[in-house]
This record gives C-alpha cells, sequence and structure tokens, in this order.
C-alpha cells in the first residue's frame, strides 16, 4: 500500500450498498475519505454529480484518476488491490466463484426485495405525503419472504457465512440490504432465527463498524417511530 | 477425439447451448448428440441430452435440462434450481456471471476476456454488476410483453405498461453508448471481452420479439457488428438463431402449456 494513498468515497449512508463499502472500509483500515452525497436533497441528480457518475447513482469510488460506480465492483476492487485479510474475497477460483455467484444472485433477489420494503413503508410515504399502499406492501413482503427462505436453504444452510466458514463482501452486500426495511422498525428477520444468527456472526465479525455504517439508518428508524 | 477425459459439464436449457459454445470460446467442434452415446453420469436429470464440445483447451459435455421442473436432483448441482449451471468434479456453481468469470480464472483463458490488470478487470466487473437490474431486466421484460404474455395470457399489455418499459429499455441502451462504450470499440478497450458478451445477449433478447433496438443506433450497431466480427459470424448467428426464431416458435407453442407461467406473470406484470 502507497503511503498517502487514500481513495475518495461517494456516498450516502442510507445506502444500502454504501453501507457495505463503507464497512469493508473501516473495517480494514483502508485509507479513505467519506464525500457525502445526500440522496433526499436530490444531490446525485447535480451535473457535478453526474460528471462522476452518469448513472446517478452511490456509491463511487475514485483512486487516483480511476472512478468506479458499482458496490459489487468497489468492493472486489478493494478486496483484490489492498493488502487486507484475503477472506473477504478469496483467491482461489472455487472460494471466489462462491462470492461471485451470491453477488450476482443478490441483484436479482435479496436487494429489489428487501430495498421494495422500505420504499413502499418509508420512502413513498415520506416523499409523496400519502399512506403506505397495503396490497403492494404485502405483495412485497411476501416476496421478500421467499427471498429470505432461499437465502437459507440456498446460500447459508448450515454454514457460518453464506459462502463458507469466513464472512466475505457477498455477507456485507446481504446483510446492509436486510437492514435497511428496520428504517421503519421492521425486522425481516424476526421469525427467522438461523439468519438471525448469522447477522449476529457478522456484526460480530466487523465490530464496531456495523454501528456506525448504520447510524443513519437507526435515526430514520427514530424519526419515523416518533410519527407514529 | 478422445471423449472419456471431461473436464467440467455444463447444464443448460435448450436456448442456452449457443450461448455457453460462444461464451467459451471462439472454435468449437460439436459432437453427436444423444444420450446413449454417454455413460449415465450420477446427478444427471432423467430425460437429459448430453452434446459434447472441444471448446479451445478443454472438453465440456453440454447438458440439456428438460424445462418442466428443476427438482431435488438438479437442485444439487444448481443450488438456485435454475439454467445455467456448472458441474466441474465435486464443485457444483450457478449464475451465469459467476460460472464465466470461473472458468476464465480456472481454465486461463485469453487474458482479454476477463483481464488481470485490476483496473480494466472492474470495468468488467462494473458493468457485469450493473446490467442485471438494468439491460437484463429491460430486455427480458419486452420479450415477455411483446410474445409471451399476448400468447400465455391472450391479451395484450396496456399500453400504458408498454411504454414504460420501452423507456426503461432506451434508458439502458442510452447508458450503454454513452457511458460504457463511449468512443472505445469494446466496454473496455480495444477487445472484446466478458462483458461485451454478456452485454450482446442481453441486447438481442428484444430482437426476440421483434423489436430492432439497434434501429437508430449507429454506435450502437457499429458495435454489434464489431462483437458479431470478434466471435465469429458463424457462432454468433448459431448462437442467437432460437432467439431470433421466438415468435416463429411461439405460434406453434400451444397456449395450455404454458399455464404454469400465469401466476408469475400475474405477479410480475399486474
Amino acid at each position: 500500500m502507497a503511503t498517502g494513498r487514500e481513495v475518495q468515497l461517494y456516498l450516502d449512508l442510507l445506502s444500502q450498498p454504501c453501507r457495505a463499502v463503507h464497512i469493508l472500509l473501516t473495517r480494514t483500515k483502508i485509507p479513505h475519505r467519506v464525500h457525502s452525497v445526500a440522496l433526499r436533497k436530490g444531490e446525485h441528480r447535480t451535473s457535478e454529480f453526474s460528471k462522476l457518475n452518469p448513472m446517478q447513482k452511490v456509491p463511487v469510488l475514485v483512486d487516483g484518476g480511476f472512478i468506479l460506480r458499482e458496490s459489487d465492483a468497489i468492493l472486489k476492487y478493494l478486496a483484490t488491490t489492498f493488502d487486507i485479510p484475503e477472506h473477504w474475497y478469496p483467491w482461489q477460483p472455487e472460494r471466489r466463484a462462491r462470492v461471485d455467484e451470491y453477488t450476482a444472485w443478490h441483484h436479482s433477489n435479496t436487494r429489489p426485495h428487501a430495498a421494495k420494503v422500505f420504499m413502499l413503508e418509508v420512502l413513498l410515504p415520506a416523499q409523496l405525503g400519502v399512506p403506505v399502499d397495503r396490497r403492494r406492501l404485502d405483495r412485497a413482503l411476501s416476496d421478500l419472504d421467499v427471498t429470505l427462505e432461499r437465502l437459507e436453504s440456498m446460500f447459508l444452510r448450515r454454514q457460518p457465512f453464506l459462502c463458507g466458514d469466513d464472512i466475505t463482501v457477498a455477507d456485507l452486500l446481504a446483510v446492509c440490504e436486510l437492514m435497511q426495511p428496520l428504517g421503519s422498525g421492521r425486522d425481516i428477520l424476526k421469525d427467522r432465527p438461523q439468519l438471525r444468527r448469522w447477522r449476529s456472526r457478522v456484526q460480530s465479525a466487523v465490530g464496531e463498524s456495523f454501528d456506525d455504517a448504520h447510524a443513519v439508518l437507526f435515526a430514520v428508524r427514530d424519526r419515523h417511530r416518533a410519527r407514529l | 477425439m478422445n471423449w472419456t477425459k471431461v473436464d467440467f459439464q455444463m447444464f443448460v436449457g435448450v436456448d442456452g447451448i449457443g450461448l455457453f459454445k460462444y461464451r467459451c470460446s471462439q472454435s468449437v467442434q460439436p459432437a453427436p448428440i444423444g444420450c446413449t452415446d454417454w455413460p449415465i453420469l450420477p446427478g444427471l436429470p432423467p430425460g437429459s441430452l448430453v452434446s459434447s464440445c472441444l471448446v479451445s483447451c478443454w472438453s465440456a459435455m453440454f447438458v440439456w435440462v428438460p424445462g418442466e421442473h428443476f427438482g431435488d436432483e438438479f437442485g444439487k448441482i444448481s443450488k438456485i434450481r435454475k439454467v445455467p449451471a456448472l458441474r466441474d468434479g465435486d464443485f457444483c456453481l450457478a449464475e451465469s456471471v459467476a460460472i464465466m468469470l470461473y472458468l476464465a480464472e480456472k481454465f486461463q483463458t485469453p487474458d482479454r476476456w476477463f483481464p488481470a490488470d485490476l483496473r480494466l478487470r472492474s470495468r468488467v466487473n462494473e458493468y457485469l454488476s450493473w446490467q442485471h437490474s438494468a439491460i437484463r431486466m429491460h430486455g427480458s421484460k419486452m420479450l415477455w410483453m411483446r410474445l409471451m404474455i399476448p400468447k400465455i395470457m391472450g391479451i395484450d399489455v396496456p399500453k400504458e405498461k408498454m411504454d414504460g418499459a420501452l423507456e426503461d429499455l432506451n434508458a439502458s441502451l442510452t447508458l450503454i453508448e454513452e457511458n460504457f462504450l463511449q468512443d472505445r470499440p469494446f466496454i473496455v478497450g480495444d477487445q472484446m471481452s466478458l462483458a461485451d458478451l454478456v452485454a450482446i445477449v442481453e441486447i438481442m433478447q428484444p430482437l426476440g420479439a421483434g423489436l430492432d433496438v439497434f434501429e437508430g443506433r449507429p454506435k450502437l450497431s457499429a458495435w454489434r457488428d464489431r462483437v458479431q466480427a470478434s466471435i465469429g459470424k458463424d457462432l454468433f448467428d448459431e448462437a442467437h438463431r432460437g432467439i431470433l426464431g421466438a415468435q416463429d416458435s411461439m405460434k406453434q407453442l400451444d397456449p395450455s402449456k404454458l399455464e404454469l407461467f400465469k401466476p408469475k406473470i400475474l405477479r410480475l406484470f399486474f
């Protein structure tokens, strides 16, 4: 690691993929500087930010002149570029493939289904001032339930972590998505002891980085409760 | 050709076979197809058709998995119960992106597919990550809305929903042109990589429903021509024969056989 090298990270900790990247950076002590992009103020839609990311999304990583988007790619870049414990994204092809297998599945399963619950219960009512659409929420919760079932039976099974005996970037991506519905006070793992135990193991493995990253979400939860 | 040793098995759906032939290599020599030519391997789903390819430096057995049910036996090979799936000795893997990265790494494919240079590699990863919830979703949605839903449900999708889906698709295509390609011949640089391969197959999907996504997009068309030349026209055309013939295939299908898709359609689209 070159001395004085500090990666720049553009993020909003309300965003699940941003938290995953933030946790990896703080846990492994990769030198970095956080630039806050307030999604609720539309700062991701400014022309200045669009130069960094035309997709107008966070997180964005800047390392020297190199700009990288997509949390999946960012996590893997950090794990392979910096001298951090190998278990985060193993080098051995079969173990690495397990992580790639989960991160691919994540995009079409964990991410959309967990995010939708938060969107319907917190974001849309807050932004549009409308009550929660119960029909859509029930459907979203049902889809999420199928995803949780699959997470347990297809990935976690009897392993301590999603991809094996050690925590990987896959666990970070997953846990941050599954935390998001907590923004409305909803613990989607409350009836799932196997996933709850996994979440606790992840929290132990990353230490205080977990609560640091989730402080913003907890604040949203507290404000949401106060409103009810 | 000595077929007693196979390096790995690839489980594909009927429309996946061409895709995986050209995902693996540019020089493919198909061998005869037939169940009886092969010893029965443990874990092979019943009724599978088996084909084999000598794919550059390794031999792959392509197993065509019948589409009706991916039950427990197949679940041991593909944990997500979907095709494609790979079995390499005791190691089983699902998710096409993961499979390709594994093959590139394990079988030392030419560097340009998945470059060793970490920054170029990250560009490939960046595209592979983005595409799941963008072009892949939007391209497939077109196929469902223009072809499958009218056939299965016997109704046309409301114009408003169709217009919305088309808008999403166009936004994805524009991002591919202006952000991922820009002025480069291919997504990552001068040579074709896994990013271009994954991109082309998803972009071709709407063509299966008669929607020419290349019309009015000269940059995308030029890139498609380069991809086709890089893969080899014959292989490219063979891989896409299925999707380009989808409209004709659908005409011949009995809608009652597709009843099982109705709940999924209602859930996703209505």
